[in-house]
C-alpha cells in the first residue's frame, strides 16, 4: 500500500508544538501565545491539503500511513481517513486555533502549560479520528483525558476538583471494558487466523463472525464507553458540571469536539463491528436517544446558569445524533454526521458567547442579566443567530442535520416505528422554548443591573475574528450542505451497506 | 414574452427583499438613510409583481411555469434507491396572485412605516427586517415543493419574531415574541410531520409528482387512514401559522409589535400562508380531512368573533376578527369552496391591511393611545382614515358593493351547500352566526372611535390628520375594497375575471371513495389530469346555485341586524351597554376574558411543563447524579474499610508478628544475666532433664 506522511505530519504537528512550547519563557505570555495559534494554524492548513487532495467519490481509507509499532501483538501505527473522519479532523482544526485565540485575555495563570494542554489534546483528538489500529485507538481515547482532565482541574471554576474527578473517572471506567473487549477481539482474532490483530479494517471483516451472544457483550462493552462519552442519557451528567466548570476554551473543545468521539465510535466501531447487535439494539438505544432528546430540552428549560442551560441542550442534541446513527438510514447517518459538525459550531458558538460577557461581568446566572441588547447590540445579534442555529431554523446549519436524521429515523427499517421521530420532533419545540426564554431573560427587556452598563462592551477585534468563522460555516452548512455531506457520503454509504451485508435478515 | 423571463423576474422579485434585508441590516447603522434603499427594493419588487402578474394572466393563463434544483442528493443508499432533495418555484395563477398581493401591501406598508415609525430608536433595522420578512413570505408563494415551504414558512415565523420584538424593552412585546414562535412551532412539527409521510412514501416534496402520484391511486402506505393523517397533519402548520384554535392565542398578543406590522404579518400575508398552504394541498384532502378543517375553521371563527364582542383595545378587536375571517377561510377550504377561500383571502388582504394602517394612523394621532373607551368624535379630526376604515369595515361586514361581500357571500353558500349535502348543518349555522357578530363589533368599533363626542378631549385635541405617505396607503386599499376590481356584477361574485378566469378549483386526486361524493365529479373517472377545468361535480354545483340566493338574503340581513344593534348600542344609545353586560355577566366575562383560554393554557400545558421540567431536574440533581455520587461514595466507602484492613488485619498481622517476635525476644533477653553462676544451674537443670527425659541408663 502506497504510504503517505500527511497526517502524520498533521498528527506530530501539535505534539511537537506541545512540547517546543515549554521552552518558551513562561513570561512571554504573548509569544506563547502566537505560538500555540500558529502551531493549531499549522496543523489547520494540512487538514485543508488534505481536504483538497482527498477523493470523496471513494469509500476507502485514504492518506494511510501504517509503521509496525508492536511487533510481537501485530500492532501498528496505522493511520487514515474516510469522509467521516476528516470531516471531524477538520471540525478539530478549525476549533482549536479559534479556542487558543478566545482565551487570550482570559487565562494568565500558568499558560506555558495552558497552551501545552490544548495542543496536546489536539493532538489526542486528531489520534482518535485518524487510527485505523483499534489499540492505537485506544492510547489515544485514553491519553486525552489527562490534558483535558487539567484544562478543568486547574483553570475551572470553583468546583473544578469535583468535575475534573467526575469527567476523568467516569470516562475511564467506561473504556476499561473497551479495553477487555479490545483484547477480546484481538484474541479471537488469533483463534481465528492465527494472527494476533488490532488492525480495524481487518476486525470489519472478523468481528461480525462473533456468535451473536457474545457480540452483544462486545458492543456493550464497546457502546457503554462510547455512550459515556456523547453522554447518552441517563451516562451524561459528569457533562454539565464539567461544562460549569470548565474555561470557555475547554467548553468549547468538550462540547465541540471531544464529544463527538463518542458518536464517533458510533459510528466507526459500533456499528461495522457489530452489525447484528447493533441492529438488534438500535430500537433500544434510539429510545434512550430519545429520552435524552426531551429529558435535555426539559432540564434545560429549568437552569439557572448559561453554561448548564447549554450543556443541558448538548444532551438533546447529541440524543439526535445518537438517533440518526442507529437508524441506520443514509439520510439519518449524513444526518447524524453533519449533526456533529453542527453541535460542534453552535454549540461552540454559544459557549464562546457566554465566555465573553463572562470574561466581562463574571457571571453566568441568567437573572444577572437583562436587557443587554440596548448596551451590546452586535453581541446580542450573534446570539441570536446561534441561538437560532441550535434550535433548528432553516438556513442555519442546525436545521439541515435535525432534517436529515427525522426524515432517516421515518423511514428507517431498523427502527421501523415512527413514534422515535414524533418525539424526537417535539424536542424541536423545547429547543426553540429554552433557547429563546433564555435570549429573552439575556437580551430583552430593561437594563436590569446598572453594573451591566459599566462591564459590557461589545465584542473586540479578536472575539470577532474568532466567532466570524464559526458564523460563516452556520450559514454555509444552512444553505448549501452539499458541500459537507457530499464529503461524507461514500463512507457513510460504505458502513450502511457493510452493516446490511450482514444483517440482511433485519433489512428485509 | 417567455417563460424564462417569468421565471427570472420571479427570482428577481423573491431575492430582492433578502438583499434589501442585508444591506440595511449590516450597513443601516452606519447610513441611517438607508431605509430608503429597503423602500426603494420594495417598490421595484412590487412594480416586477404586477408585470407578472399581467404577463401570467394574459399570455399563460392556463399554463403553469416551474423550474426547480437540486439541494441535496444521496445516490445509491442501500435497499433505497436514491435520493434527491429539490428546491424550485412555480408559477400559477394564484401564485401570481399572490405575488401581487404581498408585494402591494408590503410595499404600502413600507411607505406607510416610514412616517409612522418616525424617530425610531431601531429604524434602519425595522425596515430590514421588513425586508427579510417579505422575502420569506415570498418563497412560500413561490415554491413548488413541500420542503421549501417549510424551510419559508419556519423563516417567516422568524422574522414575525423580530417584528413583534421590535420594542423589546416592553416585556410584554418580548413575551409576545416568543410566544408567537413557540405556538407557531407546535403547529409546525404536525406539518413536518406530515411532511415526512408524504416523503417517506412518494420520495418527493414535489407538490405536483404527489398529486399526480396520487391520482394514479398511489395512496401512503396504502392507507387511507396515512392519507387523511397526512393532510390533517400538514394541515397543523396553518392551524399554527393562520391562527386557527387552539393555537390561535399567539396572535392577538402579537399586536405588540408595530402597527404597520400588525397590517402586513398579523392580517393580511403571513396569516394568510396557512390559507394559502391549504389551498396548495387542497387536491389531497380527503373527506375526513376536509371535515376536520371545516370544524376547526367555523369554530375559530366563531370563538374569536365572540371574543372580539368585548374588546377595547382598537388593535385587539382588529386581532380577534382577524383570526375569525381566517376561520372563514379555513372553513370554506374545509366545505369545498375552494375558490371563495382564496378569494377571501384577497379581499381581506386589503380591507384588514386598510383597517390596520387605518388604526394605525388612529394610534398615531391619539399618541399612542389604543383604547378605543378614550377615542370618540375623530372623524372630524381625522377624515381620511375615518372614510377609508368605514369603507373597509362595511367590506368586512359583508355590506353588498364591497369585495367582502362577494368574497363571504361566497363562502355563506358554500356552507350552506355543504350542510345541505352532507347534513352538517352545524358548520353554517355558525358562519351565519359569525357574519352577524362581525358586522356588529366592527360597527361598535368605527362608532366608539370615530363618531359620538371625544371621550378623551385633550387627546382629542392634539389629534391630528396623519401625513400624505401614511394616507395614500390607506385611500388605494380602501379603493381596493370597492367590487368593481373583482366583478362587474355585485351580486355575482363567479360573473367576474378573478373567479371566471383566473381562480379554478383543482380536482381532487384521492380516491374517490375518500372523497366527499360532491368533489367527486360524476362525469368521467379521469383522474391522471392534473388541474382539470372542472369545478365541481354537477352536485356540488347545483348546490352553490341553490345557496346562492338564500345564503346572499340572510347574509345581507344579519349583516345589517349587526349593524342596526351596534347603532342601537353605542350610537343612539337606545340599548345600554353597560346595563347589558351587567345582565349577562358570565358571558361578558367569558368573552372579554378570551374565554380564558390563556389562563387554560397557563395552568396546564405552561406550569405542566415548566413543573415537570423543574422536576427532571431535581431527578438529574438527586438520582441519576446521586447515582454517580453514590458510586464514587461506595467507592470511598470501601477504600476506606480496605484501608482500615490494611491498617489492622493486614497491616496488623505483620505489626503483630513483629511485636510477637519481640515479646519472644524480650522475654528470653532475662536469661542473658551475664552471671557465670546462673549459667551453671541452666546447664544442670538441663542435664537432668535431658537424662530425664532420655532414661539413658
Amino acid at each position: 500500500m502506497e504510504q503517505n506522511l500527511l497526517l502524520t505530519y498533521l498528527l506530530f504537528t501539535p505534539i511537537i508544538g506541545s512540547v517546543l512550547v515549554l521552552f518558551i519563557k513562561q513570561e512571554q505570555k504573548n509569544l506563547i501565545r502566537w505560538f500555540g495559534v500558529l502551531i493549531a494554524s499549522v496543523a489547520f492548513v494540512i487538514s485543508l491539503i488534505v481536504y483538497f487532495n482527498f477523493d470523496a467519490s471513494k469509500s476507502e481509507f485514504q492518506f494511510i500511513h501504517q509503521i509496525v509499532w508492536i511487533q510481537s501483538l501485530n500492532v501498528s501505527y496505522y493511520i487514515g481517513v474516510d469522509g467521516i473522519s476528516l470531516l471531524l479532523v477538520l471540525l478539530t482544526t478549525f476549533l482549536t486555533p479559534l479556542t487558543l485565540l478566545s482565551t487570550w485575555s482570559s487565562i494568565e495563570n500558568n499558560l506555558k502549560m495552558f497552551t501545552f494542554s490544548i495542543l496536546f489534546l489536539e493532538a489526542g483528538m486528531l489520534g482518535v479520528f485518524l487510527s485505523l489500529d483499534i489499540f492505537l485507538f485506544y492510547v489515544f481515547w485514553e491519553a486525552m483525558l489527562i490534558p483535558m482532565y487539567f484544562i478543568i482541574g486547574i483553570w475551572g471554576g470553583e468546583r473544578r476538583i469535583y468535575a475534573s474527578i467526575k469527567f476523568f473517572i467516569f470516562t475511564m471506567a467506561g473504556s476499561l471494558l473497551m479495553l477487555v473487549a479490545i483484547i477480546w477481539l484481538a484474541v479471537y482474532a488469533s483463534q481465528l487466523t492465527g494472527k494476533f490483530t488490532t488492525n480495524l479494517i481487518e476486525l470489519y471483516k472478523i468481528a461480525p463472525t462473533i456468535t451473536q451472544q457474545i457480540q452483544g457483550w462486545m458492543f456493550g462493552a464497546f457502546f457503554l464507553s462510547f455512550a459515556i462519552k456523547v453522554p447518552l442519557f441517563p451516562l451524561h451528567t459528569w457533562l454539565p458540571d464539567a461544562h460549569v466548570e470548565a474555561p470557555t476554551a475547554g467548553s468549547v473543545i468538550l462540547a465541540g469536539v471531544l464529544l463527538k468521539m463518542g458518536t464517533y465510535g458510533l459510528v466507526r466501531y459500533c456499528l461495522p463491528l457489530f452489525p447484528q447487535s447493533a441492529v438488534q439494539f438500535a430500537p433500544l438505544i434510539s429510545v434512550l436517544a430519545v429520552i435524552g432528546i426531551i429529558y435535555g430540552a426539559l432540564v434545560s428549560m429549568v437552569q439557572t446558569d448559561m453554561k448548564k442551560l447549554v450543556a443541558y441542550s448538548s444532551v438533546s442534541h447529541l440524543g439526535f445524533v445518537v438517533l440518526g446513527t442507529f437508524a441506520m438510514t443514509i439520510e439519518s447517518v449524513q444526518g447524524a454526521v453533519i449533526q456533529m459538525v453542527n453541535h460542534g459550531l453552535s454549540t461552540g458558538a454559544l459557549f464562546l458567547l457566554v465566555g465573553v460577557i463572562y470574561e466581562r461581568t463574571h457571571r453566568r446566572d441568567i437573572a444577572y442579566y437583562g436587557g443587554i441588547a440596548k448596551i451590546v447590540p452586535v453581541y446580542s445579534t450573534a446570539l441570536l443567530i446561534a441561538s437560532l442555529s441550535s434550535i433548528g431554523l432553516p438556513g442555519l446549519n442546525g436545521f439541515i442535520g435535525e432534517f436529515l436524521i427525522l426524515l432517516g429515523s421515518f423511514k428507517s427499517q431498523v427502527l421501523d416505528n415512527w413514534w422515535y421521530t414524533v418525539f424526537a420532533a417535539s424536542g424541536v419545540i423545547f429547543a426553540a422554548v429554552y433557547l429563546l426564554w433564555m435570549y429573552q431573560r439575556i437580551v430583552f427587556g430593561v437594563v436590569k443591573n446598572p453594573d451591566l452598563k459599566n462591564h459590557l462592551t461589545d465584542f473586540n477585534k479578536r472575539e470577532l475574528i474568532v466567532l466570524i468563522p464559526i458564523f460563516v460555516f452556520i450559514v454555509w452548512i444552512g444553505i448549501y450542505p452539499s458541500t459537507f455531506l457530499n464529503l461524507t457520503e461514500a463512507a457513510s454509504q460504505s458502513i450502511l451497506n457493510h452493516v446490511s451485508s450482514f444483517t440482511f435478515d433485519f433489512l428485509k | 414574452m417567455t417563460e424564462s423571463l417569468l421565471l427570472n423576474l420571479s427570482l428577481l422579485i423573491l431575492f430582492l427583499p433578502l438583499l434589501g434585508f442585508t444591506v440595511v441590516l449590516f450597513l443601516g447603522k452606519k447610513f441611517p438613510k438607508l431605509y430608503l434603499f429597503e423602500v426603494g427594493i420594495i417598490t421595484t419588487a412590487f412594480l416586477l409583481s404586477v408585470f407578472v402578474l399581467f404577463a401570467k394572466l394574459s399570455y399563460f393563463t392556463a399554463q403553469d411555469i416551474g423550474s426547480s434544483f437540486t439541494w441535496i442528493s444521496m445516490s445509491a443508499a442501500p435497499l433505497l434507491g436514491n435520493i434527491n432533495i429539490e428546491l424550485g418555484i412555480k408559477i400559477d395563477n394564484i401564485t401570481a396572485i399572490m405575488l401581487f398581493v404581498v408585494n402591494l401591501i408590503s410595499f404600502l406598508v413600507h411607505v406607510f412605516s416610514i412616517e409612522y415609525m418616525h424617530g425610531d430608536k431601531r429604524y434602519t433595522r425595522y425596515f430590514s427586517y421588513l425586508g427579510i420578512f417579505t422575502f420569506s413570505m415570498l418563497g412560500i408563494v413561490l415554491t413548488d415543493n413541500l420542503l421549501m415551504m417549510y424551510i419559508f414558512w419556519e423563516l417567516v415565523g422568524l422574522s414575525s419574531y423580530l417584528l413583534i420584538g421590535h420594542w423589546f424593552e416592553k416585556k410584554s412585546a418580548a413575551d409576545a415574541a416568543k410566544k408567537a414562535f413557540i405556538v407557531n412551532r407546535i403547529g409546525d412539527i404536525g406539518m413536518f410531520i406530515g411532511i415526512l409521510i408524504l416523503f417517506t412514501h412518494y420520495k418527493t416534496f414535489s407538490f405536483d409528482i404527489i398529486f399526480q402520484q396520487l391520482s394514479l391511486g398511489n395512496i401512503p402506505f396504502n392507507s387511507e387512514v396515512w392519507l387523511t393523517a397526512a393532510g390533517i397533519l400538514v394541515f397543523m402548520g396553518a392551524v399554527g401559522k393562520s391562527a386557527q384554535f387552539p393555537l390561535h392565542v399567539w396572535l392577538p398578543d402579537a399586536m405588540e409589535g408595530p402597527t404597520p406590522v400588525s397590517a402586513l404579518i398579523h392580517a393580511a400575508t403571513m396569516v394568510a400562508a396557512g390559507v394559502y398552504l391549504v389551498t396548495r394541498i387542497f387536491v389531497m384532502l380527503t373527506a375526513d380531512a376536509m371535515l376536520v378543517i371545516a370544524v376547526i375553521g367555523a369554530f375559530t371563527s366563531l370563538v374569536a368573533a365572540t371574543i372580539a364582542l368585548t374588546q377595547n383595545d382598537i388593535k385587539k378587536v382588529l386581532a380577534y376578527s382577524t383570526v375569525s375571517q381566517l376561520g372563514y377561510m379555513i372553513m370554506s377550504l374545509g366545505v369545498g369552496a375552494y375558490a371563495f377561500a382564496f378569494f377571501h383571502l384577497v379581499t381581506h388582504a386589503f380591507f384588514k391591511a386598510c383597517l390596520f394602517l387605518g388604526s394605525g394612523s388612529v394610534i398615531h394621532a391619539m399618541h399612542h393611545e389604543q383604547d378605543i373607551r378614550n377615542m370618540g368624535g375623530l372623524r372630524k379630526k381625522l377624515p381620511i382614515t375615518y372614510f377609508t376604515f368605514l369603507i373597509s369595515t362595511i367590506a368586512i361586514s359583508g355590506v353588498p358593493l364591497t369585495s367582502g361581500f362577494l368574497s363571504k357571500d361566497g363562502i355563506l353558500a358554500g356552507t350552506l351547500a355543504f350542510g345541505k349535502l352532507t347534513g352538517h348543518w352545524l358548520i353554517p349555522i355558525m358562519g351565519f352566526t359569525v357574519a352577524m357578530l362581525t358586522a356588529f363589533y366592527m360597527f361598535r368599533l368605527v362608532i366608539l372611535t370615530f363618531h359620538s363626542e371625544p371621550r378623551d378631549h385633550h387627546k382629542f385635541e392634539h389629534a391630528h390628520e396623519s401625513p400624505f405617505v401614511m394616507a395614500a396607503p390607506l385611500v388605494i386599499l380602501a379603493v381596493l375594497s370597492i367590487f368593481i376590481w373583482y366583478t362587474p356584477n355585485p351580486f355575482a361574485p363567479d360573473a367576474g375575471w378573478f373567479m371566471k378566469d383566473w381562480v379554478k378549483t383543482p380536482a381532487s386526486v384521492v380516491p374517490v371513495e375518500t372523497q366527499f361524493d360532491f368533489m367527486n365529479p360524476s362525469s368521467s373517472g379521469n383522474h391522471s389530469e392534473l388541474h382539470r377545468e372542472i369545478v365541481h361535480s354537477p352536485l356540488y354545483t347545483e348546490a352553490m346555485h341553490w345557496a346562492h340566493y338564500p345564503a346572499m338574503a340572510l347574509s345581507i340581513f344579519l349583516a345589517g341586524m349587526g349593524i342596526l344593534v351596534a347603532y342601537l348600542m353605542y350610537q343612539w344609545k337606545k340599548i345600554n351597554a353597560d346595563k347589558l353586560a351587567e345582565k349577562i355577566k358570565v358571558l361578558y366575562n367569558f368573552s372579554l376574558n378570551k374565554w380564558f383560554l390563556d389562563e387554560v393554557y397557563d395552568a396546564t400545558a405552561i406550569s405542566g411543563t415548566t413543573n415537570f421540567s423543574k422536576f427532571l431536574s431535581w431527578f438529574d440533581n438527586t438520582i441519576i447524579d446521586g447515582a454517580v455520587n453514590g458510586t464514587a461514595w461506595l467507592g470511598r466507602f470501601f477504600s476506606k474499610l480496605s484501608d482500615m484492613f490494611d491498617t489492622y488485619i493486614v497491616d496488623g498481622f505483620v505489626n503483630f508478628s513483629a511485636f510477637f517476635s519481640g515479646f519472644i525476644g524480650l522475654s528470653f533477653k532475662r536469661l542473658q544475666t551475664g552471671k557465670v553462676q546462673t549459667y551453671i544451674v541452666f546447664v544442670v537443670f538441663a542435664v537432668i532433664i535431658l537424662l530425664l527425659f532420655f532414661k539413658p541408663f
